[in-house]
C-alpha cells in the first residue's frame, strides 16, 4: 500500500490546467498593457493636432496623422526665451555623452586591470573608496563642484559637463572592469611578465582582446546614465549648453502660450530615442550592466 | 630609474583616479559637511557655528514635508516594486514561449530618462484632458482622478510613475535569481508531490534572500536620489506637497541662494544613504577578501 501513496497526486484535470494557463497569459497581457500604455499614448498624442487632443480622448488613435508636432518639437519649440526646438540640445547631449563615455570607459578599464591583476598594498582600499563613490547622493557634491568648475573656467560649458560625468562615472566603470578582470587567472599575467612583457603590453595584447563584452556593457551603461542625466545638466549648464533632458523639461514647463501636449510628447520621444534604440539593439548587455551595477561580483 | 618606473607603473596608473576621487568625492563631501555647520547664505562662509543650519532645517515646514515624503514615497515605491517584480518574475518563469519579448516590454522603461517618464505620466494623469477626461468620455461622468493636482495625493502619482519605471528591473533581478536556484531540489520537491506554490514559498523564495537585499539596496538608493521624476511630473507641487530632500536641496542651492540649507539637507541625504549602504558594502567587501 505504501508505494501507492508515493505516486505523485494528479494536479487537477486537463480542463483546470488549460484555465490556469489562460489565466496566466491574461495576467501577463494586463501587465504588457500597463507598461506599453504610456509609450502608446505618447506616440499617438505626438501625431495628433491640438484640436483633436482637446476633443478626443487619451487612447484613441489619431483621426488625422500630422507631423506638425514633431517638426515643432525638433526645431521650433520654446525652451524659455529661445525657440529653436530640441535640436541644438540634442547635439549638446551627443557632444557631452560621446567623449565622457569613451574617457570614463578607458580609465575604468585601466583601473580595473590594475586592481584585479596588479595587486599591491592599498589596492583594495582604493577599490573600496571608488565603490563607495558610486553610492553617494550627488547633491552632496553639487555646491563645491559648481565652485570648482568656476575656478577652472569651465562653468556652464560642455567640457565642464564632460569632466563631471567622467569623474562620477569612474566608480562604476572601474567596478565593471575590475569584476570582469578578477575572473581572468593571474597566471596569465605572471607568465607574460616572465616572457618580458610590460604593464601596458600585457593590457594591450592580452586583456583588451578579451574585454569586448565588458566594454559593450560599460559603454551602454555609461551612455544611458549620461544621456538620461538631469541633475548635473541642470546644475552645471547655461542657456546654450543644456543637454536634451533639461531642454525637454523646459519645453514642457514653459508657461508661455498654449499648452501643446503633442509637441511635449514628440520632444519626449526624441529625447528618449537614443537610449531606447540602444536598449532594443543591445538589451542583453543593458540588463547585464544593470544587474552588475547592483549585484556586485 | 626605469626599473623603479616599471615597478611602480600600476600605482602611477591608479594615482590620477585616486587623487580625483579623494578631491571630488571625499574632499567635496568634507566641504559640504563643513559648510553645513556655518552661517553661509548666498556665499559660503567658513567660520563654524554649530548646528544652526540643522536647527533651521528641522524647523522648516517645507523640509518636514520633503523628509516625510521621502519615507512615504520610499516605502511604497520599494514595497510595491518588489512585490510586482516578484510576481512578474514568477509569472514569466512558467515556461512562457514568448518570454524574451515580454521581458523586453516589462523592462524598457528603465532605459528612459526620468524626465521622459515624468513628462509622459504628467500628460496621462492631468485631469483636464488625460485619464480622467477619457474615462468620463466613456460615460462615467462622476469619475475623478485628480491626484496630480491634489496636494494630499500628488506624492502617490510620483510613486506610480516610479514603479512603472523600475519594477521591470526588479523583475529582471528576481528572474535571474529564480533561475539560479538549484534545479535538483525543485525537481525533487515536485517528485514528492509538493504543490507548485509551496515550492515557491518554501524553497525558491527563501533561497533568493540575497537578491531581495540587492533589490532593496538599489531601490532605496533610487528613492533617495529621486529628483528628475519629481521635477518633471509635479515640479514639487502643488505648492511644495511633493518635495523630496533632493528637490529641497536643489531649490535651496540654486533658486533660493541658501547654501547653508542646501549643504545641511545634502548631508542628511548622505546620512540616510550611509545607514543603508555602508553595512551592505562592508559585508560585500569582507566576503570578497576571502
Amino acid at each position: 500500500m505504501t508505494d501507492i501513496s508515493y505516486t505523485p497526486p494528479q494536479s487537477g484535470s486537463r480542463m483546470a490546467k488549460i484555465v490556469l494557463r489562460w489565466g496566466l497569459y491574461l495576467m501577463l497581457g494586463v501587465f504588457i498593457l500597463f507598461y506599453l500604455m504610456p509609450l502608446f499614448v505618447m506616440i499617438t498624442t505626438s501625431f495628433k493636432s491640438l484640436d483633436e487632443i482637446r476633443t478626443g480622448d487619451l487612447i484613441s488613435l489619431p483621426r488625422e496623422v500630422t507631423l506638425e508636432a514633431w517638426r515643432t518639437a525638433w526645431s521650433e519649440a520654446c525652451t524659455g526665451i529661445q525657440c529653436e526646438g530640441v535640436r541644438p540640445y540634442f547635439w549638446n547631449s551627443v557632444l557631452i555623452a560621446i567623449p565622457a563615455v569613451l574617457i570614463s570607459t578607458l580609465i575604468g578599464a585601466l583601473n580595473g586591470y590594475v586592481v584585479a591583476q596588479w595587486r599591491f598594498r592599498g589596492a583594495n582600499l582604493f577599490f573600496a573608496l571608488m565603490l563607495f563613490g558610486c553610492f553617494i547622493p550627488f547633491q552632496v557634491v553639487l555646491l563645491p563642484m559648481a565652485r570648482m568648475l568656476g575656478l577652472m573656467g569651465m562653468a556652464g560649458t560642455i567640457p565642464g559637463l564632460i569632466f563631471v560625468h567622467v569623474i562620477y562615472g569612474l566608480g562604476f566603470t572601474t567596478l565593471f572592469f575590475r569584476n570582469y578582470y578578477v575572473s581572468i587567472p593571474s597566471e596569465l599575467t605572471k607568465a607574460a611578465k616572465v616572457d618580458g612583457a610590460g604593464f601596458f603590453r600585457i593590457f594591450w595584447s592580452i586583456f583588451l582582446p578579451l574585454s569586448l563584452p565588458i566594454i559593450v556593457v560599460t559603454v551602454i551603461w555609461q551612455f544611458t546614465q549620461i544621456w538620461n542625466d538631469f541633475l548635473f545638466g541642470v546644475s552645471f549648464s547655461q542657456a546654450g549648453t543644456q543637454p536634451v533632458t533639461v531642454a525637454l523639461n523646459n519645453i514642457v514647463n514653459s508657461t508661455t502660450g498654449v499648452k501643446a501636449y503633442n509637441v511635449d510628447m514628440a520632444a519626449a520621444i526624441i529625447a528618449a530615442l537614443p537610449t531606447l534604440f540602444v536598449y532594443v539593439v543591445a538589451g542583453k548587455y543593458f540588463v547585464r550592466g544593470l544587474t552588475a551595477g547592483s549585484v556586485k561580483g | 630609474m626605469t626599473k623603479w618606473f616599471e615597478e611602480h607603473l600600476p600605482k602611477l596608473v591608479l594615482a590620477p583616479s585616486f587623487i580625483v576621487v579623494l578631491i571630488f568625492v571625499y574632499g567635496f563631501i568634507g566641504w559640504t559637511a563643513w559648510v553645513s555647520f556655518t552661517r553661509s547664505r548666498l556665499l559660503p562662509r567658513y567660520e563654524l557655528d554649530g548646528f544652526i543650519q540643522y536647527d533651521r532645517l528641522f524647523d522648516s515646514p517645507r523640509w518636514d514635508t520633503a523628509f516625510s515624503n521621502l519615507f512615504v514615497f520610499g516605502f511604497l515605491f520599494i514595497v510595491i516594486a518588489m512585490i510586482l517584480g516578484l510576481i512578474l518574475a514568477i509569472l514569466l518563469d512558467q515556461n512562457i514561449r514568448t518570454e524574451g519579448a515580454i521581458r523586453t516590454i516589462y523592462l524598457y522603461p528603465m532605459a528612459l530618462s526620468m524626465i521622459v517618464t515624468g513628462t509622459a505620466w504628467k500628460w496621462i494623469l492631468n485631469p483636464g484632458l488625460g485619464l480622467e477626461a477619457t474615462v468620463r468620455g466613456w460615460g462615467f461622468e462622476d469619475f475623478t482622478f485628480d491626484w496630480l493636482v491634489n496636494p494630499d495625493m500628488a506624492i502617490y502619482t510620483v510613486v506610480i510613475a516610479a514603479i512603472w519605471q523600475s519594477s521591470g528591473f526588479v523583475m529582471a533581478l528576481f528572474l535571474a535569481g529564480l533561475r539560479s536556484v538549484d534545479q535538483e531540489i525543485i525537481k525533487a520537491a515536485q517528485v514528492d508531490g509538493i504543490p507548485t506554490w509551496r515550492v515557491y514559498t518554501a524553497i525558491i523564495i527563501p533561497a533568493m534572500a540575497p537578491i531581495f537585499l540587492s533589490a532593496f539596496i538599489v531601490l532605496s538608493h533610487l528613492a533617495i536620489k529621486s529628483f528628475d521624476l519629481v521635477i518633471a511630473l509635479t515640479g514639487g507641487g502643488p505648492g511644495y506637497a511633493t518635495d523630496l530632500p533632493a528637490t529641497y536641496m536643489y531649490t535651496m542651492a540654486f533658486s533660493r541662494g541658501d547654501i547653508g540649507q542646501a549643504a545641511s539637507s545634502a548631508m542628511i541625504m548622505m546620512a540616510v544613504v550611509f545607514t543603508i549602504v555602508v553595512p551592505y558594502l562592508y559585508s560585500e567587501l569582507r566576503t570578497k577578501d576571502d
